[in-house]
């Protein structure tokens, strides 16, 4: 018992940072179960979401911004796939990677230029940002509505991937794009459903990650996105819940290594986790099961 | 396509050595002194170095020419962003060289002025710290000079002011890899344990946003005081965690907390900050009244200094850095480097904002007191305390 | 043009440069905005070094790897630990008592031979700094070499990654300095240095290349499996191409430590290993002299002729747009225009030949005066393309409002499917 109340504010702080993971990861793992395709500007939307929400905040009430806000990460997210990945899509796959490094770099760049480099303060959101005390820890509102929410909208994209269907289409394209193609199934069309998807939850999740960390820099979005990758890698690249999974994991055990008094690797133990991984079980937890495969 | 492609390349190639001459004679102009102003626009320490920079500008603006022998000058800025980054430090320190200037001011954050000042030693060129408070800075380089106090100091000046307030157990947080505030916390590690202090160590990665477990570790281990004299990046982070988990106990920080990114910060929440720093406002009122009326005036100005009029203590340094290059260009009677070099040792300035500068033979500035001041969060302004020493 | 004077071109034309080098950083005066121009043939040619390694491997070899920064970050502390001199070890290791290694190869030699002792003493290091970077590249290849294109790229950047974090660790403190900044080792005086030390390195890279084991890398890269077939094993291959890459990362890690006189663990980020890539690719994904080329132009550009569009005056232009970032927008911007429009960079997969520059050369005013008759062409082939696209869409639009008429009438059995003119082919690699 004493353990656990130590521990506690550790977990907990991990379960919310886990579910923000899961909502960035899952952009990662849908977009690359059918193009194939790391989207290493991801991270890069979701900060900008943040960013946008900073400028819109000023002018406009804050539903209204809420709305906007991933209305902009969608339109973001689809144009990137219009401009910098479809042209590509019949050159080899480094160039596409290439791509997507550029954009990223173009992203970061832009957001820079447009802060002036300086840290923007996230908007307080109040009922978010309310102190609750739960047992041992004192921690905001966010962090309990963060593996709720998470959780609600993962069943719901799940019903969508199974049961309706565009659903159908994404698991068709994911499976086979060539075939799904000859079926005639419109590809352009499944895959920027698939960025919109994506593009949207990680607004939520920027949201969400930036009521409780309440800066943003243009780099804020390279470290998060990374470990969602890895995320959505450890569950096995394609699956929603592996994703999910891994987000949760990884959100915990690096709290508790910073709870240990291990800060230098927190961020590393990502990328160590990410290695077993690939060379334990490069299929992740949930690669191989073919049936939540999007 | 590769053709059109190589023949920019040329096009480029060409124009660039154009631009490259093209600057070099116009350095030649017998009536423009320039001073270099080494500071970081962006990355970590982009806010506290931009205010910095303010403080140089707003001088400028007040003093534009210089008397150096029986001729007039006008003085002129070259700033360069060296982006908090050290491994842009040294091209960004190379550029500002190769820009003719006679001498140059700066930088906030200890560790680019570290990795610039052997570009400034082999090019002979002079270099004022302004608030570079690591002893390193001036330690190994004749060449740079510097007009702040130092870690040593400031960490034992926080040490005593912990001790004194019945603070027994502190936490110390420092961010890998930034001499300024490793420097600091092992200064004031040292000075702390001495007076019979116990304290808890930790520091975070880089780009780092995530300051729950360290503020839950702080509460862990039962600590009386929260030492992390941090970037204000880091910082307005560090304020709201420790709001959302009822930290309960002081945050204490070093001359970069002086700053209204902070005080925006901690408004309207329940924390308490205590930071040492150069100059409190209302230290000389002329200057208070001269640089908010200019950042109400300048909208670039005021977007720089974070969007309001509050002053911060780097820009009076900035404004006092640049008075003191005004005085070693006046004593070197002539815009040579060199000359500025043998005459800066030489200096006593007075009449400055944060109090006289004269430099000691390692280059540092002799000051002996610092500001202690605390946060209202009602009002989001800085309170004065203190004026503390060492002893 | 025969051998012999082509040869004697590229001698004099390499002479002449490494004179202009020499002199250049001797005699131009600091002031002078030339110096710039040495400043940039330093860093670039560091940087060309370390884009030719990486192209070793993405454009030779076929491997996608992300992590040159953890290399180079290695490189640059071995060089810098075992080359700083005794006295300056309390300052430098000031957290850590002085730390543990209290000696200097530089100094130690020196002692013994003189001054030829102090070059050895230079040079032994950044071998050593290779040497070990090689070591490191063979232990991490053994298991991210089994692992597919962007498995690889991935996996490797978490190496990376995990690399710097070992490096900042506060427990090797004594040996690495923590977190903090290794300063007063030995570096050298002339900004010839750099460029011969990367010039040897690159031509043994291009050597190698063009050797017997070059086209083993090439073949793999066009088809592992054919490779394979012919004789060519995997593995070994991909494993020496990945060490050699590694030495060669090692050592300009190594040049950047002296280059920079100070260096942490903190710059080593994926973004460098990100700016590598794109020096690659602005130079062309499978040429040498590309790389080269793209090292140059980018460092020149990033760190000198953009630098105006930060202070708001560029070339005569001034405008409010310029302001501290919007160097780095419009440099962000070109890349982009590259990768996409220009995906072979530069070069291309082809090598610079002095043919082929007198070609270019005479061919270039021609070139300069058909282009408004070329960009016509273009821009007419361009009208043609669109209208053709438009002409198959409205047939494609009519073709469906007659099936659909005539599933309506009870025509058709089954509706014709959409025969894709755009199959999309995933699995072609590395081509």
């Amino acid at each position: 018992m004493g353990l656990l109340h130590t521990w506690f504010p550790y977990i907990l702080a991990g379960i919310a940072v886990g579910g923000q993971y899961a909502l960035i990861a899952i952009g990662y793992t849908m977009v690359y179960g059918i193009l194939r395709l790391i989207n290493f500007a991801h991270g890069d939307v979701f900060m900008w979401s943040g960013l946008i929400m900073v400028y819109l905040v000023t002018v406009l009430p804050l539903w209204l911004s809420v709305i906007l806000v991933i209305l902009f990460a969608i339109l973001l997210g689809t144009t990137i796939e219009r401009v910098a990945y479809r042209p590509l899509r019949t050159a080899p796959r480094m160039s596409i990677m290439i791509s997507a490094i550029g954009v990223s770099y173009l992203l970061q760049n832009f957001a820079l230029y447009i802060t002036g480099g300086l840290t923007k303060t996230y908007p307080a959101i109040s009922w978010l940002q309310k102190t609750v005390t739960i047992g041992s820890a004192t921690t905001k509102m966010v962090t309990l509505i963060t593996p709720v929410l998470t959780l609600v909208l993962v069943f719901l994209l799940v019903m969508l991937i199974k049961h309706t269907k565009i659903g159908m289409a994404m698991r068709a394209v994911s499976r086979d794009f060539e075939t799904s193609s000859l079926m005639g199934i419109d590809i352009n069309r499944v895959i920027t459903v698939t960025f919109v998807i994506g593009c949207g939850l990680a607004a939520v999740g920027s949201i969400l990650y930036f009521s409780n960390y309440t800066g943003i820099n243009p780099m804020s979005g390279a470290m998060p996105g990374l470990k969602a990758f890895v995320a959505a890698v450890f569950g096995g690249i394609g699956s929603v819940p592996g994703a999910v999974l891994g987000a949760f994991v990884i959100g915990i055990c690096e709290n508790l290594i910073k709870g240990a008094g291990w800060t230098t690797f927190s961020d590393a133990f990502t990328f160590v986790l990410l290695i077993v991984i690939l060379m334990v079980k490069p299929t992740g937890l949930f690669g191989e099961k073919n049936l939540d495969k999007v | 396509m590769k053709r059109l492609v190589a023949l920019l390349c040329v096009c480029l190639l060409s124009l660039g050595c154009l631009a490259g001459c093209g600057g070099g004679g116009g350095g030649a102009d017998e009536d423009v002194v320039r001073i270099g102003v080494f500071e970081p626009a962006s990355g970590d320490n982009g806010a506290g170095g931009k205010q910095e920079t303010l403080g140089v500008q707003y001088a400028n603006k007040v003093q534009p020419t210089v008397q150096i022998g029986d001729k007039e000058y006008k003085v002129e800025l070259v700033t360069v962003d060296n982006e908090s980054d050290n491994s842009k430090a040294v091209t960004a320190a190379q550029n500002l060289v190769s820009q003719d200037v006679s001498i140059v001011l700066g930088s906030y954050g200890s560790s680019v002025s570290i990795a610039a000042a052997d570009v400034f030693a082999e090019a002979g060129m002079p270099a004022v710290g302004i608030t570079c408070t690591n002893p390193q800075v001036t330690a190994d380089c004749e060449q740079y000079f510097r007009i702040c106090f130092l870690d040593p100091f400031q960490g034992t000046v926080l040490a005593n002011y912990a001790y004194e307030n019945g603070m027994r157990k502190a936490y110390c947080l420092s961010k890998l890899g930034d001499d300024y505030s490793v420097g600091l916390v092992n200064y004031f590690v040292e000075a702390f344990k001495k007076l019979g202090g116990e304290v808890v160590e930790e520091q975070f990665p880089d780009k780092n946003s995530d300051f729950t477990s360290y503020v839950a570790n702080a509460k862990k281990a039962g600590c009386d005081v929260f030492f992390s004299p941090v970037s204000t990046e880091a910082a307005a982070l560090i304020v709201d965690q420790a709001e959302a988990q009822s930290l309960g106990m002081p945050i204490l920080a070093g001359d970069t907390w002086d700053s209204n990114v902070i005080t925006s910060a901690a408004k309207g929440k329940n924390v308490e900050i205590v930071v040492t720093t150069f100059y409190q406002e209302g230290g000389n009122p002329e200057f208070d009244e001269g640089v908010k009326k200019w950042f109400e005036e300048d909208k670039d100005a005021k977007t720089n200094n974070g969007g309001n009029t509050d002053l911060a203590a780097v820009t009076a340094m900035g404004y006092d850095a640049y008075f003191v290059a005004l005085e070693a260009l006046k004593a070197a009677g002539s815009t040579d480097p060199a000359d500025v070099l043998a005459a800066l040792p030489t200096l006593n300035v007075t009449g400055l904002v944060c109090g006289d500068v004269s430099f000691n033979e390692t280059g540092d500035a002799n000051k002996t007191e610092a500001f202690v001041k605390k946060c209202n969060t009602e009002t989001g302004t800085w309170e004065f305390i203190k004026k503390q020493s060492a002893e | 043009m025969n051998k012999n004077t082509k040869v004697a071109l590229s001698t004099i034309c390499i002479i002449l440069f490494m004179a202009f080098v020499y002199f250049g950083d001797m005699w131009i005066r600091p002031g002078s905005s030339m110096k710039m121009l040495i400043t940039v043939i330093e860093k670039g040619s560091i940087y060309a070094l370390v884009a030719v390694s990486m192209n070793l491997l993405n454009g030779f070899t076929g491997l996608f790897s992300l992590g040159q920064a953890g290399f180079m970050l290695i490189g640059a502390y071995t060089y810098a630990i075992f080359t700083i001199p005794a006295a300056s070890h309390d300052s430098v290791y000031q957290y850590f008592n002085g730390g543990v290694i209290k000696w200097s190869i530089v100094e130690i030699l020196e002692g013994k031979l003189g001054i030829v002792g102090h070059y050895l003493g230079m040079f032994i290091p950044i071998l050593l700094a290779g040497l070990v970077v090689a070591l490191i590249g063979f232990l991490i290849g053994i298991p991210v070499l089994r692992l597919k294109s962007d498995y690889l790229a991935i996996a490797t950047l978490g190496f990376a990654e995990i690399i710097r974090a070992f490096f900042q660790w506060n427990t090797l403190g004594p040996v690495t300095n923590g977190s903090n900044v290794l300063r007063k080792y030995t570096t050298y005086k002339n900004a010839i240095f750099p460029v011969l030390v990367a010039g040897i390195s690159i031509a043994i890279l291009l050597l190698l290349i063009n050797s017997t084991y070059g086209r083993a890398f090439r073949a793999i890269r066009d088809d592992e499996i054919a490779a394979e077939a012919m004789g060519v094993n995997l593995f070994r291959h991909k494993e020496m191409s990945f060490v050699i890459s590694s030495f060669f990362a090692g050592i300009s890690g190594a040049l950047l430590a002296m280059f920079q006189t100070t260096i942490s663990a903190t710059p080593f980020t994926t973004v460098m290993t990100y700016e590598i890539l794109l020096i690659v690719v602005i130079g062309g994904i499978g040429s040498v002299t590309g790389s080269i080329l793209g090292a140059f132009l980018f460092t020149a550009a990033s760190e000198w002729w953009l630098r105006g569009l930060d202070s708001g005056r560029w070339l005569g232009i001034s405008s409010d747009l310029m302001r501290p970032g919007f160097r780095k927008v419009v440099f962000a911007i070109l890349i982009m225009l590259i990768v996409l429009f220009y995906s072979r960079g530069i070069m291309g997969d082809k090598e610079f030949s002095w043919e082929g520059f007198i070609a270019w050369w005479k061919r270039l005013p021609e070139t300069i005066r058909t282009w408004p008759k070329r960009r016509k062409a273009a821009r007419a082939a361009k009208k043609d393309a669109r209208d053709a696209k438009s002409a198959a869409r409205a047939r494609e639009k009519q073709g469906k409002q007659e099936s659909a008429d005539k599933k309506l009438s009870g025509e058709a059995l089954f509706t014709p499917l959409p025969m894709a003119d755009h199959v999309i082919v995933f699995d072609k690699e590395g081509k």
